[in-house]
């Protein structure tokens, strides 16, 4: 959204920024860059969490990167991370368009929409785990035969699952981001377009979706690093499972650190988990920077 | 980035918060640090229990208090590996025994009872025997026994039996043979939490015990080469999934969790036939199940042989006890009011009596005539008989094994219900994490 704003950033002075800055910096430093600096020391230790830590060089590592675990975590990471991106973009896009118009009855839909976001991830995992029981759900309680599936107990059922359950999640939060974005749009690009015949169709993937180039890159990056931090909803929906079909980097982290005890592998997840987010980051920041002078606002 | 900054926080936040913790249970009494802290689980009926012996130790020995802290299972198993390696552990650690303590024991985190038992030899004998091997590391004792014996038993519904006609199997041809049965009358077999892992396991202890005895998986966990592939082992995965594929356990079970008792609800409820569980299912079948298990419909046996098998059929498995050990980390003064605690504290006759009033059977000696006079007689004879007259108690596996190895094998168990993966390729994979 920044990138939206950005000529008005332009005239901001310059001299007050740093000071600015400094109590989220010292909360940065603190909780992210000090343990994430003992996490990289970790990754080159064996430990069990309990007893002494051993140095240990590169064992760790060897461990992690010949595990055939490891491609299928980075594997079901990946697909969930782009699916779940699938599902929610075009559906957030197309309610963020129709909640910025300026009609009351949009309004009151909008609030509709936004409850999933207050829910908290657990509390939704929890609701969703209960409703798709296979013998005490929804489908078995109201004896609809399409419902009762045994959802989270078969690998494909159970990962189309967790993607409906995310977008179900998340939708409404990039919705309000696109509604922004939509309402942002100059109402004197719409008329010149309807001067010149063009229809609300035309309109929309004319004028709309390419105004709102910088909103989807923002909402993309936070959908595509985000779905990395998938982990509360899919360790109580699933656990993981049935198997390992929703074992998601995050979860295996978990599992080897805290269950199994081997907080040298963990670690190396965690380090890759970092790199694997800041380099996605890095690659949307890239895609949206190119042309950033292309801005077609009014008065760019 | 925000998720490592998640795990991170998760990592970081630990440590301060069981120093915290700590630092609360040691301000409530300002310059007397004559006490002791104790962590164990909440969750009712067995919480009360717990309170109530620390209350009335605290109030018999006003000069040397316990403190106590409830933590939820899953959440205690996290909270004190975190605790004790971060050197913040309470004084009086609970736990299961088994391959934790070990690592716990090997970290010299947990203070060695065996010269103190030697000095309290009554006390020693009046547990049962068996309660003491999950507690012994290379034989020297770091755990006190404590609580209720909870061996694994085959639980199924008279009612359904009944119904279809049908008796409970006195072998394992009997169990395949009452598969189809049930199924045609659209009643699952058993009812399984699948999801919680652990719960499929119970069926491989038993499996292997009968089958090739107590031996095959001592040789396991003992390190010995290639255990797992042991001709029976691979005999008892084989059969399991023999049971998989008939179709033995109800629709839907690996996405089904122990934690939410709908298995046991699917058993109380009629729509499964039987159900393997641990011995603290007869409780929570009385509380949830309406008139259940008074009306008793809930019948309990032992686990049936199997055709060929070796094992002794008095064997059990399960938790032989729970336990507690002394952090090594804790002051002179603090260990002393633990030991104090552990000799007049624990399993006193009003625990003991609270125990059985639970449905559950206390790890004492000679209460036989508690257990008969009490309404859940039946079903408390019958587990303290089990649990006494067993030749060999097998503690849970995910317990006895180190968390390492028991994190693999859980991971495992649920492939080889999934029928993603051959006997063969289970204990290839097992091989792995506990040859020596």
């Amino acid at each position: 959204m920044s990138a939206v704003t950005g000529p008005a950033q332009r005239r901001r002075p310059r001299s007050a920024l740093p000071w600015l800055a400094a109590p989220a910096l010292v909360l940065f430093v603190g909780f992210a860059v000090v343990p994430l600096i003992g996490v990289f020391a970790l990754s080159f230790t064996t430990w069990d969490g309990i007893g002494a830590i051993h140095a240990t060089g590169l064992t760790s590592w060897r461990k992690v990167l010949t595990d055939p675990g490891l491609p299928h975590a980075l594997w079901v990471t990946f697909l969930v991370m782009a699916v779940s991106w699938a599902v929610q973009t075009p559906l957030s896009i197309l309610l963020g368009t129709f909640l910025a118009g300026r009609q009351r009855y949009r309004a009151v839909l909008g609030v509709v929409y936004f409850i999933p976001l207050m829910l908290s991830s657990a509390a939704i995992a929890l609701a969703y785990k209960a409703l798709l029981d296979p013998n005490f759900g929804l489908g078995a309680g109201l004896d609809i035969q399409a419902l009762s599936k045994d959802w989270l107990g078969r690998p494909g059922l159970a990962f189309g699952v967790v993607i409906f359950v995310v977008s179900w999640q998340f939708i409404p939060f990039h919705s309000l981001i696109y509604q922004g974005g939509v309402q942002q749009i100059p109402q004197s690009l719409y008329e010149a377009a309807q001067l010149d015949g063009a229809g609300r169709v035309r309109q929309f993937f004319s004028i709309t979706l390419p105004q709102l180039k910088y909103t989807i890159i923002t909402s993309s990056t936070l959908m595509v690093v985000g779905s990395l931090t998938f982990f509360d909803l899919i360790f109580i929906l699933t656990e993981g499972g049935p198997g390992d079909a929703t074992r998601v980097l995050a979860l295996d982290m978990y599992k080897r650190g805290f269950q199994a005890s081997l907080m040298g592998p963990a670690s190396v997840i965690a380090v890759i988990l970092v790199l694997v987010g800041l380099g996605l980051a890095l690659l949307l920041r890239r895609l949206g920077g190119r042309d950033a002078g292309a801005s077609q606002l009014e008065g760019a | 980035m925000a998720l490592s900054r998640r795990t991170l926080l998760g990592l970081a936040a630990a440590v301060p918060v069981s120093a915290a913790l700590t630092a609360c249970g040691g301000s409530s009494g300002p310059g007397k640090s004559n006490g002791a802290s104790y962590w164990y689980l909440n969750g009712q009926p067995q919480e009360g229990v717990r309170s109530g012996a620390v209350k009335a130790f605290n109030k018999a020995h006003p000069d040397t208090q316990i403190k106590d802290t409830t933590f939820q299972n899953d959440a205690y198993k996290t909270k004190i590996k975190t605790a004790i390696g971060a050197g913040e552990a309470p004084t009086i650690i609970w736990g299961w025994g088994g391959g934790t303590l070990r690592a716990y024991a090997d970290a010299g985190q947990v203070e060695d009872l065996t010269s103190w038992f030697g000095e309290h030899d009554d006390l020693k004998k009046s547990l049962f025997p068996s309660s003491f091997g999950a507690a012994t590391v290379d034989g020297k004792i770091y755990a006190m026994p404590c609580e209720t014996v909870q061996p694994i038993i085959l639980y199924y519904n008279r009612k359904v039996f009944d119904q279809v006609g049908a008796k409970p199997p006195e072998s394992w041809d009997d169990i395949m043979a009452l598969v189809p049965k049930f199924k045609k009358k659209g009643i699952a077999p058993f009812s399984l939490g699948g999801q919680s892992r652990w719960t499929n396991m119970m069926w491989l202890e038993f499996l292997f015990d009968r089958i090739g005895g107590s031996e095959v998986f001592q040789a396991a966990i003992e390190g010995e080469k290639n255990a797992w592939s042991h001709p029976d082992a691979i005999k008892a995965l084989t059969k399991l999934q023999e049971l998989v594929h008939a179709g033995g356990f109800v629709k839907g079970f690996s996405s089904i969790t122990a934690d939410s008792n709908a298995d046991q609800a699917l058993l109380y409820t009629g729509r499964a036939a039987m159900m393997l569980h641990g011995a603290w299912s007869y409780g929570i079948q009385k509380a949830d199940g309406g008139d259940f298990v008074s009306s008793g419909s809930l019948g309990f046996m032992n686990f049936p042989p199997v055709e060929g098998g070796k094992g002794d059929l008095s064997n059990t498995v399960g938790n032989p006890a729970q336990y507690l050990s002394i952090s090594s980390k804790a002051s002179a003064e603090e260990k002393k009011v633990a030991k104090e605690y552990f000799a007049k504290g624990v399993l006193q006759e009003e625990e003991v009596k609270q125990w059985i009033g639970n449905g559950s059977v206390p790890i004492k000696l000679g209460t036989e005539k508690l257990l008969a006079a009490s309404d859940n007689a039946e079903f408390l004879q019958f587990t303290y008989d089990i649990a006494s007259k067993a030749k060999v108690f097998v503690q849970s596996w995910d317990q006895a094994l180190s968390p390492t190895a028991a994190e693999t094998l859980l991971d495992n168990i649920v492939k080889l219900f999934q029928l993603s993966i051959s006997p063969k390729q289970f204990a290839t994979n097992l091989n792995e994490v506990t040859n020596a």
